[in-house]
């Protein structure tokens, strides 16, 4: 139903939209909107969009109030929210609205606006077309295993009582063939690029806490944005110091392994990975490397460069490693990547400074639209 | 939105019979219209203040959204709404329970009541429908042509000094009429002199010199614009700022809705109150059946319920109007009741004069909330209902119970109700320093103004005027003025003199 409210509402919506807009770079290094996620939605503390007007502050205001209790006794409510004392009770709702519920695939629009992300160009001309099953209604014929129960009796239920044989002192419902009601699905083609995310995180030692938060960070917004191109996209974990496995995304991001750090292992496993189960004419394959760029030595490096020359470049849209800065680390890992893939378009390094660069690395891995 | 559905009969007849004993208890009120609205259109409706059209703006789409927000989670939800036209217009949510529509009906007859007897409603036009209807198409009309966005950029700088009038002016005369100018006195006060002396107890050179100075200080006053500070900041923009056509225009919807609104907010308390009265009283005298008593003290429970630190209108207004009903009933008013100070006496105080249900119709022609308040909120009501002041504690960080004494308390009930609960602001000079900046000056009264607040509202001002603006107030007790010239603010300490 349409109502008039919806041109006002849809307006409204568009300035917190600017808001965010503006206020985008503060939520992603403060990593404010990760840890309210539910489900696809999240919630963003609302910056203020009421207009000023000339008022009173509100310490001094103070109000008057009405029941029990003692001079001194404090006054629930938390400070800041506003006077108490004059004020409707219950009719109309308080005055700040704390939070605002966005959509993560609206998020993520927001962000390659505000980033002027390209939209990305599929590998491939020709689309995977999926099928998809959706259930869609309700019919009368069908096999068993589908049967709706509820609907069934319901049904029946009318029956009976459209007969007058319904009984409510011994209600005894007993469905007949006609009765019957069978979900029905609906097969759907389903236009689809495949994509898979490699997540790949260095754990050794010298990352420490504040380095994987950026790395939780970042991932998140590139996951965000990618899913957002992507119908249907995975993402697989690695994580390693020495030696590299695979884990879900809890362990990724929770680990914390010592010891040293042997960067071929992980891509050793990465490109295991894609050989193994995502056929490269098949799948958009985005690696995303994050460590301190600290490898235990140059042989090792050059172990990386020759899979990654290859095994791993071929297969990949994008290529992309991220530095993070550790009060330990040499860094040294990012020199070598430039040294040897400086003119691969596949590649993308990006050396993280700190949480409010984040935005910036997040552009230059998306910005070329791969 | 779906047209409003047909009027159900039994609603009908609901509606005829609760009317029926709102006359009989002698209300008096304009035709009623009610419409049955879903919950979404109730909150359409709400957010548009009560007004099926009003101008294109998202601020009536954000007070949706927490309409909408607040209705989904459970927090709230809007039972009754009556808008003051003529005839009168009040909403019905579908699917309320029969006892809730019954206490809105009776709840709506004693505010329609209200709107068309209380003096403050007097001057509000009664064909507001149409009014906001007009304005709409106005402003739809300006943004087709100056575009969208400028104009609703425009109506958010009007809507922040939207407060910016003066509630009183309907019903007074600010300015008193020019003097004729007839004694131009240019007579100087002379020392009494025999004639022989006079040249030489009044020098004429000195009485010269005491012209000349009366003529410039005359010439000064006369330069002051305006002439006497003046309330109405939004009517001094509208004949003084340089705004285009179009500008006009919206400043003086703008200006036009924040009076018509205005009597609301000075009659919260009472116009709650009365309500609240009269649906108790026709609810449970009358109208309720006794199946239906219980759903209903329960609802009216909700009404009533006070939060700590909270002050609730429907509360303190009903019982306000019981309490001046049975003084009044029991004659304990007047020059002998005040001077007695036995208070055995006062306890049994029965004159049995029975001039309650006269004497609150009377209060609810005459009053708004500060005189109703001023008059009728007395020592015994005070501690009968357990008042007590709130104030802010810098040491935690808390608001916490202040005192019980009633003269604060009464001081700070009224002080917070004085001026619908705002800052006193006037121009002071429209051409302060002699630049052509305006000078407005905010009447301090002992609460400091936001500051933040202020200064983008100066902003706003700055964008009507054009020119540079000034505030003069006081902060932490120190005098300040607070310029804004279109983009940059600057502060300085100024003097303050009330």
């Amino acid at each position: 139903m349409s109502q008039r409210i919806d041109l006002d509402h849809g307006r409204f919506r568009q300035i917190i939209r600017g808001k965010i807009k503006q206020n985008l770079r503060k939520y992603i290094s403060q990593g404010e909107m990760i840890a309210k996620k539910g489900g696809d939605k999240v919630s963003i503390p609302l910056p203020q969009v009421d207009l000023p007007r000339f008022k009173w502050g509100d310490k001094q205001q103070g109000g008057v109030g009405q029941g029990d209790g003692d001079v001194g006794d404090a006054i629930g409510g938390q400070p800041g929210q506003g006077p108490p004392g004059q004020g409707p009770a219950g009719d109309r709702p308080g005055e700040h609205m704390a939070e605002l519920e966005v959509s993560l695939a609206e998020l993520a629009e927001i962000m390659g606006e505000e980033l002027s992300l390209p939209r990305i160009q599929p590998k491939g001309t020709e689309k995977i077309v999926s099928w998809k099953d959706k259930y869609t209604g309700i019919r009368t014929t069908g096999p068993e295993s589908l049967r709706h129960f509820r609907r069934t009796y319901k049904q029946a239920l009318r029956r009976q009582i459209a007969y007058g044989t319904y009984n409510p002192k011994d209600p005894v419902i007993i469905p007949i063939r006609d009765d019957r009601r069978y979900r029905s699905w609906k097969s759907e083609p389903l236009p689809q690029s495949n994509a898979v995310i490699i997540y790949m995180m260095d754990v050794s030692g010298s990352m420490g806490d504040e380095q994987k938060e950026i790395v939780r960070i970042e991932s998140f917004w590139i996951d965000t944005w990618l899913r957002s191109q992507y119908h249907g996209i995975e993402s697989r974990y690695i994580i390693h110091d020495a030696m590299a496995k695979e884990v879900d995304r809890d362990t990724f991001f929770r680990t914390r392994e010592s010891g040293g750090t042997m960067i071929s292992s992980a891509y050793k496993l990465c490109a295991k990975i894609i050989e193994d189960e995502y056929p490269p004419e098949l799948w958009n394959i985005y690696p995303f490397h994050f460590s301190d760029g600290d490898n235990w030595s140059i042989d090792d490096t050059h172990t990386c460069v020759e899979l990654m020359k290859s095994k791993i470049l071929p297969a990949v849209n994008l290529f992309a490693y991220g530095q993070v800065e550790s009060p330990y680390g040499s860094g040294q890992f990012i020199k070598d990547l430039t040294e040897h893939f400086g003119d691969d378009e596949r590649v993308v390094t990006s050396d993280i400074k700190g949480k409010d660069a984040i935005m910036d690395s997040i552009k230059e891995f998306l910005g070329k639209g791969k | 939105m779906a047209g409003p559905r047909r009027f159900p009969d039994y609603l009908r007849e609901m509606q005829e019979t609760i009317e029926g004993h709102a006359r009989g208890f002698g209300l008096d009120f304009f035709p009623i219209i009610y419409e049955v609205l879903d919950y979404k259109t109730m909150n359409e409706v709400a957010a548009y203040g009560g007004f099926p059209t009003r101008y294109p703006h998202w601020r009536f789409g954000m007070d949706y959204e927490q309409l909408a927000k607040g209705y989904e989670w459970g927090l709230q939800k809007i039972y009754e709404m009556v808008i003051n036209t003529n005839p009168a217009y009040a909403y019905l949510l579908e699917g309320n329970s029969l006892v809730d529509q019954k206490i809105v009906m009776a709840h709506v007859c004693a505010h329609v009541d209200f709107f068309k007897h209380n003096y403050y409603f007097g001057k509000t036009n009664r064909k507001m429908i149409d009014g906001m209807a007009n304005h709409a198409a106005l402003v739809r009309r300006h943004m087709e042509r100056h575009g969208q966005d400028v104009v609703e950029d425009f109506i958010d700088t009007c809507l922040s000094l939207e407060n910016l009038i003066d509630p009183m002016s309907p019903y007074i005369q600010r300015q008193r009429e020019a003097k004729p100018d007839d004694e131009a006195d240019d007579d100087v006060p002379r020392l009494r002199a025999k004639q022989y002396m006079d040249k030489f107890i009044n020098p004429p050179e000195y009485l010269e010199a005491q012209r000349k100075k009366k003529e410039a200080e005359r010439k000064k006053a006369a330069r002051r614009f305006p002439e006497e500070p003046q309330r109405d900041v939004l009517a001094f923009l509208l004949a003084h700022a340089p705004l285009q056509p179009w500008q006009r225009d919206v400043l003086e919807v703008v200006r036009d809705e924040a009076y018509y609104f205005a009597p609301q907010a000075m009659t919260k308390i009472m116009n709650e109150g009365w309500a609240t009265y009269w649906h108790s009283k026709i609810m449970t005298e009358r109208a309720a059946t006794t199946a239906e008593i219980i759903d209903y003290a329960d609802a009216c429970s909700g009404v009533l319920a006070t939060a700590p630190g909270r002050l609730n209108p429907y509360k303190l207004g009903v019982e306000l109007y019981r309490h001046i009903e049975q003084r009044w009933n029991k004659g304990q008013f007047g020059k002998e009741w005040d001077e007695c100070d036995r208070l055995d006496v006062k306890r049994d105080w029965d004159r049995r004069l029975g001039l309650g249900q006269r004497k609150i119709f009377e209060v609810r022609r005459l009053h708004n909330d500060i005189t109703f308040l001023d008059e009728f909120f007395t020592f015994d009501f005070c501690v009968e209902q357990k008042f007590y002041s709130v104030g802010w504690n810098d040491k935690a960080s808390t608001y916490e119970i202040q005192s019980r004494e009633f003269a604060k308390v009464k001081e700070q009930l009224l002080r917070s109700l004085t001026n619908r609960g705002q800052p006193f602001i006037y121009v002071e000079d429209g051409n302060h320093d002699n630049k052509a900046e305006l000078l407005l000056r905010h009447r301090h009264d002992g609460v400091d103004l936001d500051l933040g607040q202020a200064k983008d509202t100066l902003k706003a001002l700055a964008k009507v005027w054009t020119r540079p603006v000034n505030l003069l107030t006081k902060l932490d007790g120190k005098g300040k003025l607070i310029r804004c010239d279109g983009e940059a603010l600057s502060e300085k300490a100024a003097e303050y003199t009330s």
